[in-house]
Protein backbone atom coordinates (compact mmCIF):
# COMPACT_ATOMS: atom_id res chain seq x y z
CA UNK A 1 0.00 0.00 0.00
CA UNK A 2 1.11 3.79 -0.88
CA UNK A 3 2.32 6.03 1.93
CA UNK A 4 -0.30 8.55 0.72
CA UNK A 5 -2.91 5.69 0.75
CA UNK A 6 -2.20 4.26 4.09
CA UNK A 7 -2.27 8.13 5.60
CA UNK A 8 -5.79 8.61 3.86
CA UNK A 9 -6.94 4.94 5.77
CA UNK A 10 -5.54 6.56 9.17
CA UNK A 11 -7.59 9.76 8.40
CA UNK A 12 -10.35 8.22 7.69
CA UNK A 13 -10.11 5.97 10.48
CA UNK A 14 -9.23 9.05 13.27
CA UNK A 15 -12.41 10.80 11.86
CA UNK A 16 -14.72 7.89 12.37
CA UNK A 17 -13.71 7.35 15.78
CA UNK A 18 -14.29 10.50 16.92
CA UNK A 19 -17.49 10.57 15.32
CA UNK A 20 -18.56 7.41 17.03
CA UNK A 21 -17.37 9.50 20.30
CA UNK A 22 -14.65 6.88 21.23
CA UNK A 23 -12.63 9.93 21.10
CA UNK A 24 -12.99 13.44 22.26
CA UNK A 25 -11.04 16.62 21.77
CA UNK A 26 -8.54 16.18 24.71
CA UNK A 27 -7.25 13.07 22.32
CA UNK A 28 -6.44 15.61 20.19
CA UNK A 29 -4.30 17.44 23.32
CA UNK A 30 -2.56 14.81 23.71
CA UNK A 31 -1.49 14.30 20.10
CA UNK A 32 -0.32 17.56 20.32
CA UNK A 33 1.99 17.22 22.78
CA UNK A 34 3.73 14.43 21.10
CA UNK A 35 6.72 15.40 19.32
CA UNK A 36 10.13 13.99 17.65
CA UNK A 37 11.33 14.45 21.58
CA UNK A 38 8.53 12.69 22.33
CA UNK A 39 7.36 10.96 20.00
CA UNK A 40 5.76 7.81 21.56
CA UNK A 41 4.19 10.30 24.25
CA UNK A 42 0.19 8.94 23.28
CA UNK A 43 1.13 5.52 23.13
CA UNK A 44 2.63 5.86 26.93
CA UNK A 45 0.03 7.41 28.58
CA UNK A 46 -2.97 5.61 26.57
CA UNK A 47 -0.72 2.36 27.74
CA UNK A 48 -1.01 3.62 31.57
CA UNK A 49 -4.68 4.26 30.95
CA UNK A 50 -5.36 0.61 30.47
CA UNK A 51 -2.78 -0.83 33.22
CA UNK A 52 -4.74 1.77 35.40
CA UNK A 53 -8.65 0.96 34.01
CA UNK A 54 -7.92 -2.51 34.27
CA UNK A 55 -6.94 -2.37 38.12
CA UNK A 56 -10.01 -0.17 38.78
CA UNK A 57 -12.35 -2.45 36.77
CA UNK A 58 -10.98 -5.51 38.51
CA UNK A 59 -11.49 -3.50 42.30
CA UNK A 60 -15.03 -2.65 41.37
CA UNK A 61 -16.04 -6.14 40.22
CA UNK A 62 -14.62 -7.29 43.82
CA UNK A 63 -16.28 -4.68 45.34
CA UNK A 64 -19.57 -5.09 43.86
CA UNK A 65 -19.21 -8.74 44.48
CA UNK A 66 -19.40 -8.29 48.12
CA UNK A 67 -22.47 -9.03 50.20
CA UNK A 68 -22.97 -5.55 51.50
CA UNK A 69 -20.65 -3.24 49.79
CA UNK A 70 -19.99 0.30 50.46
CA UNK A 71 -21.51 2.47 47.47
CA UNK A 72 -18.89 5.08 48.45
CA UNK A 73 -16.14 2.97 48.00
CA UNK A 74 -17.33 2.25 44.66
CA UNK A 75 -18.03 5.90 43.91
CA UNK A 76 -14.80 6.91 44.74
CA UNK A 77 -13.08 4.27 42.26
CA UNK A 78 -15.47 5.06 39.64
CA UNK A 79 -14.46 8.85 40.22
CA UNK A 80 -10.65 7.60 39.20
CA UNK A 81 -12.14 5.80 36.03
CA UNK A 82 -13.47 8.69 35.09
CA UNK A 83 -10.85 11.76 36.05
CA UNK A 84 -8.50 8.84 33.70
CA UNK A 85 -10.75 8.26 30.85
CA UNK A 86 -11.07 12.48 30.33
CA UNK A 87 -7.74 12.78 30.38
CA UNK A 88 -6.86 10.53 27.51
CA UNK A 89 -10.47 11.56 25.66
CA UNK A 90 -12.01 8.78 25.77
CA UNK A 91 -15.42 9.49 25.93
CA UNK A 92 -17.67 6.59 25.88
CA UNK A 93 -15.94 5.20 28.53
CA UNK A 94 -15.76 8.77 30.53
CA UNK A 95 -20.13 8.77 29.61
CA UNK A 96 -20.89 5.23 31.50
CA UNK A 97 -18.86 6.50 34.23
CA UNK A 98 -21.10 9.83 34.61
CA UNK A 99 -24.04 7.13 34.59
CA UNK A 100 -22.35 4.85 36.94
CA UNK A 101 -22.12 7.49 39.51
CA UNK A 102 -25.66 8.46 39.80
CA UNK A 103 -26.42 4.98 40.02
CA UNK A 104 -24.58 4.95 42.94
CA UNK A 105 -25.86 8.42 44.23
CA UNK A 106 -28.88 6.64 44.11
CA UNK A 107 -27.63 3.38 45.29
CA UNK A 108 -29.38 1.04 42.37
CA UNK A 109 -27.06 -2.15 42.52
CA UNK A 110 -29.02 -3.55 39.43
CA UNK A 111 -27.83 -0.32 37.56
CA UNK A 112 -24.52 -0.47 38.97
CA UNK A 113 -23.60 -3.96 37.58
CA UNK A 114 -24.91 -2.77 34.44
CA UNK A 115 -22.76 -0.35 34.18
CA UNK A 116 -19.84 -2.27 35.21
CA UNK A 117 -20.05 -4.24 32.45
CA UNK A 118 -20.63 -1.25 30.32
CA UNK A 119 -17.29 0.19 30.97
CA UNK A 120 -15.73 -3.51 30.55
CA UNK A 121 -17.29 -3.32 27.04
CA UNK A 122 -16.26 0.33 26.32
CA UNK A 123 -12.49 0.36 27.57
CA UNK A 124 -12.28 -2.94 25.39
CA UNK A 125 -13.57 -0.92 22.18
CA UNK A 126 -11.78 1.61 22.37
CA UNK A 127 -8.19 0.02 23.53
CA UNK A 128 -9.03 -1.98 19.87
CA UNK A 129 -9.68 0.76 18.24
CA UNK A 130 -6.74 2.72 19.71
CA UNK A 131 -4.65 0.03 19.00
CA UNK A 132 -5.18 -0.61 15.45
CA UNK A 133 -4.72 3.05 15.50
CA UNK A 134 -1.35 3.18 16.17
CA UNK A 135 -0.63 0.19 14.00
CA UNK A 136 -1.51 2.70 11.10
CA UNK A 137 0.87 4.90 12.52
CA UNK A 138 3.89 2.64 12.86
CA UNK A 139 3.38 1.48 9.05
CA UNK A 140 3.05 4.85 7.60
CA UNK A 141 6.28 5.93 9.69
CA UNK A 142 7.93 2.42 8.13
CA UNK A 143 7.03 3.35 4.78
CA UNK A 144 8.68 6.56 5.23
CA UNK A 145 5.51 8.52 5.61
CA UNK A 146 4.58 11.55 8.30
CA UNK A 147 1.35 11.08 10.32
CA UNK A 148 -1.21 13.28 9.08
CA UNK A 149 -2.24 16.21 11.78
CA UNK A 150 -6.34 16.12 12.88
CA UNK A 151 -7.81 19.20 13.01
CA UNK A 152 -10.64 19.42 14.90
CA UNK A 153 -12.15 21.72 17.11
CA UNK B 1 26.62 16.29 45.20
CA UNK B 2 28.80 16.37 42.28
CA UNK B 3 30.18 19.05 40.39
CA UNK B 4 27.57 18.20 37.54
CA UNK B 5 25.17 18.54 39.86
CA UNK B 6 26.01 21.91 41.04
CA UNK B 7 26.24 23.07 37.45
CA UNK B 8 22.95 22.14 36.36
CA UNK B 9 21.13 23.73 39.28
CA UNK B 10 22.57 26.93 38.26
CA UNK B 11 21.56 26.10 34.32
CA UNK B 12 17.69 25.52 35.66
CA UNK B 13 17.88 28.60 38.35
CA UNK B 14 15.89 30.02 35.13
CA UNK B 15 13.86 27.43 34.58
CA UNK B 16 10.62 27.50 36.28
CA UNK B 17 10.31 24.72 38.72
CA UNK B 18 6.59 22.53 39.35
CA UNK B 19 6.21 20.03 41.70
CA UNK B 20 2.75 18.42 40.22
CA UNK B 21 0.73 16.51 43.03
CA UNK B 22 -1.52 13.77 41.77
CA UNK B 23 -2.49 9.99 42.56
CA UNK B 24 -3.77 9.49 38.93
CA UNK B 25 -0.64 8.03 37.36
CA UNK B 26 -1.98 9.21 34.08
CA UNK B 27 -2.87 12.91 35.00
CA UNK B 28 0.77 12.95 36.24
CA UNK B 29 2.26 11.91 32.75
CA UNK B 30 -0.13 14.24 31.16
CA UNK B 31 0.47 17.62 33.20
CA UNK B 32 4.64 16.36 33.55
CA UNK B 33 4.03 16.59 29.44
CA UNK B 34 2.59 19.90 29.63
CA UNK B 35 4.76 20.97 32.04
CA UNK B 36 7.89 20.12 29.92
CA UNK B 37 6.62 21.62 26.77
CA UNK B 38 6.14 24.47 28.23
CA UNK B 39 10.14 24.53 29.40
CA UNK B 40 9.39 23.95 32.93
CA UNK B 41 11.29 21.70 35.52
CA UNK B 42 8.84 19.06 36.60
CA UNK B 43 8.57 17.16 40.08
CA UNK B 44 5.51 14.69 39.86
CA UNK B 45 4.51 13.08 43.14
CA UNK B 46 1.92 11.33 44.09
CA UNK B 47 -0.02 12.22 47.15
CA UNK B 48 0.41 15.31 49.57
CA UNK B 49 2.33 13.33 52.10
CA UNK B 50 5.08 13.17 49.68
CA UNK B 51 4.93 16.45 48.27
CA UNK B 52 5.95 17.74 51.78
CA UNK B 53 8.42 15.26 51.92
CA UNK B 54 9.76 16.40 48.85
CA UNK B 55 9.32 20.42 50.29
CA UNK B 56 11.30 18.83 53.40
CA UNK B 57 8.26 19.74 55.72
CA UNK B 58 8.20 16.31 56.90
CA UNK B 59 9.74 17.04 60.14
CA UNK B 60 12.64 15.10 59.40
CA UNK B 61 15.29 17.35 57.71
CA UNK B 62 16.26 20.66 57.58
CA UNK B 63 16.25 22.59 54.51
CA UNK B 64 20.47 22.54 53.32
CA UNK B 65 22.23 24.32 50.92
CA UNK B 66 21.54 21.45 48.78
CA UNK B 67 17.79 21.78 48.98
CA UNK B 68 18.27 25.44 47.40
CA UNK B 69 18.40 23.94 43.97
CA UNK B 70 15.28 22.57 44.16
CA UNK B 71 13.40 25.27 44.90
CA UNK B 72 9.98 25.20 44.21
CA UNK B 73 8.48 27.51 42.20
CA UNK B 74 5.15 26.67 41.58
CA UNK B 75 2.76 23.81 43.44
CA UNK B 76 0.01 22.08 41.03
CA UNK B 77 -1.85 19.59 43.18
CA UNK B 78 -4.97 17.62 42.57
CA UNK B 79 -7.91 17.63 44.78
CA UNK B 80 -9.34 14.60 44.95
CA UNK B 81 -6.66 12.22 46.45
CA UNK B 82 -7.04 9.55 49.12
CA UNK B 83 -5.52 10.53 52.52
CA UNK B 84 -4.38 14.07 52.32
CA UNK B 85 -6.63 16.12 49.57
CA UNK B 86 -5.31 19.23 47.75
CA UNK B 87 -7.03 21.26 49.90
CA UNK B 88 -5.65 19.74 53.41
CA UNK B 89 -1.98 20.08 51.54
CA UNK B 90 -2.96 23.90 50.45
CA UNK B 91 -3.33 24.49 54.24
CA UNK B 92 -0.25 22.72 55.55
CA UNK B 93 1.73 24.90 52.89
CA UNK B 94 0.01 28.08 53.92
CA UNK B 95 0.46 26.93 57.19
CA UNK B 96 4.05 26.98 56.95
CA UNK B 97 6.32 29.81 57.05
CA UNK B 98 9.04 28.60 54.83
CA UNK B 99 6.55 27.74 52.23
CA UNK B 100 3.72 29.97 52.08
CA UNK B 101 4.85 31.80 49.64
CA UNK B 102 4.75 29.29 46.73
CA UNK B 103 1.74 29.52 44.66
CA UNK B 104 -0.40 26.84 44.62
CA UNK B 105 -3.22 25.99 41.95
CA UNK B 106 -5.53 23.35 43.07
CA UNK B 107 -6.49 20.64 39.66
CA UNK B 108 -10.16 19.36 39.60
CA UNK B 109 -12.25 17.60 37.37
CA UNK B 110 -15.31 19.18 39.57
CA UNK B 111 -16.40 22.63 39.82
CA UNK B 112 -17.93 23.08 42.50
CA UNK B 113 -18.26 26.40 43.22
CA UNK B 114 -18.13 25.87 47.36
CA UNK B 115 -14.59 24.16 46.54
CA UNK B 116 -13.21 26.81 44.51
CA UNK B 117 -14.26 29.32 47.22
CA UNK B 118 -12.76 27.41 50.40
CA UNK B 119 -9.37 26.75 48.13
CA UNK B 120 -8.96 30.51 47.12
CA UNK B 121 -9.72 31.63 50.18
CA UNK B 122 -7.43 29.20 51.98
CA UNK B 123 -4.96 31.00 49.26
CA UNK B 124 -4.64 28.77 46.19
CA UNK B 125 -3.63 31.02 43.31
CA UNK B 126 -6.01 29.40 41.06
CA UNK B 127 -8.50 26.71 40.61
CA UNK B 128 -8.12 24.61 37.46
CA UNK B 129 -10.93 22.61 36.29
CA UNK B 130 -9.70 18.77 34.62
CA UNK B 131 -8.36 18.05 32.14
CA UNK B 132 -5.47 20.88 32.20
CA UNK B 133 -5.09 22.69 29.18
CA UNK B 134 -1.46 23.61 27.65
CA UNK B 135 -3.32 27.17 27.50
CA UNK B 136 -3.80 27.28 31.55
CA UNK B 137 0.07 25.70 31.73
CA UNK B 138 1.26 29.05 29.48
CA UNK B 139 -1.03 31.60 31.43
CA UNK B 140 0.66 30.30 34.69
CA UNK B 141 4.22 30.93 33.60
CA UNK B 142 3.50 33.73 31.93
CA UNK B 143 2.63 35.04 35.33
CA UNK B 144 5.43 33.66 37.30
CA UNK B 145 7.43 34.93 35.16
CA UNK B 146 6.69 38.37 35.17
CA UNK B 147 7.07 38.15 38.52
CA UNK B 148 10.71 37.26 38.32
CA UNK B 149 11.58 40.22 36.44
CA UNK B 150 9.97 42.52 38.27
CA UNK B 151 12.08 42.02 41.09
CA UNK B 152 14.27 45.09 41.64
CA UNK B 153 12.03 47.31 40.18
CA UNK B 154 8.84 48.53 40.94
CA UNK B 155 6.28 46.18 41.94
CA UNK B 156 5.58 43.83 39.03
CA UNK B 157 1.93 42.73 40.86
CA UNK B 158 0.34 46.43 40.24
CA UNK B 159 0.46 45.87 36.40
CA UNK B 160 -0.17 42.21 36.28
CA UNK B 161 -3.76 41.38 34.40
CA UNK B 162 -6.63 39.58 35.95
CA UNK B 163 -6.86 36.81 33.66
CA UNK B 164 -10.39 35.50 32.72
CA UNK B 165 -9.89 32.84 34.18
CA UNK B 166 -8.91 33.31 37.12
CA UNK B 167 -10.91 32.63 40.15
CA UNK B 168 -13.83 31.20 38.72
CA UNK B 169 -16.84 32.60 39.69
CA UNK B 170 -15.72 33.16 43.35
CA UNK B 171 -16.90 36.48 44.98
CA UNK B 172 -13.72 37.41 45.90
CA UNK B 173 -12.77 38.04 42.40
CA UNK B 174 -13.09 41.14 41.78
CA UNK B 175 -11.88 42.18 45.61
CA UNK B 176 -8.03 40.59 44.74
CA UNK B 177 -5.43 41.06 42.25
CA UNK B 178 -3.79 37.95 41.56
CA UNK B 179 -1.77 37.23 44.38
CA UNK B 180 0.99 35.35 43.50
CA UNK B 181 4.82 36.79 45.24
CA UNK B 182 7.99 35.36 44.31
CA UNK B 183 8.88 33.40 47.10
CA UNK B 184 12.53 33.86 46.84
CA UNK B 185 12.13 37.59 47.27
CA UNK B 186 10.50 37.05 50.75
CA UNK B 187 8.05 40.23 50.37
CA UNK B 188 5.09 39.95 52.80
CA UNK B 189 1.93 38.50 51.47
CA UNK B 190 -0.25 40.84 50.07
CA UNK B 191 -4.06 41.72 52.02
CA UNK B 192 -6.82 41.46 49.04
Amino acid sequence: MEVVQMQRRFAEYTASLFREGFLDAQFTQLQQLQDETNPDFVEEVVSLFFEDSEKLVNNLAKTLDQQNFDYKKVDALVHQLKGSSASIGAQRVKNVCVAFRQFCEDQNVEACLGCLQQVKQECFLVKNKLETLFRMEQQIVAAGGSIPVMEYN
Amino acid sequence: MSTAGLVSRRDCSHQLHVLAVDDSVVDRKFVERLLKISSCKVTAVESGIRALQFLGLDGEKKETAGFDGLKVNLIMTDYSMPGMNGFELLKKIKESSTLKEIPVVIMSSENILTRVDRCLEEGAEEFIVKPVKLSDVKRLKNILTKGDKGQNEEDPLLSLPLSSHDLASSSTSSSSPFKFLDHRSKRPRLQG
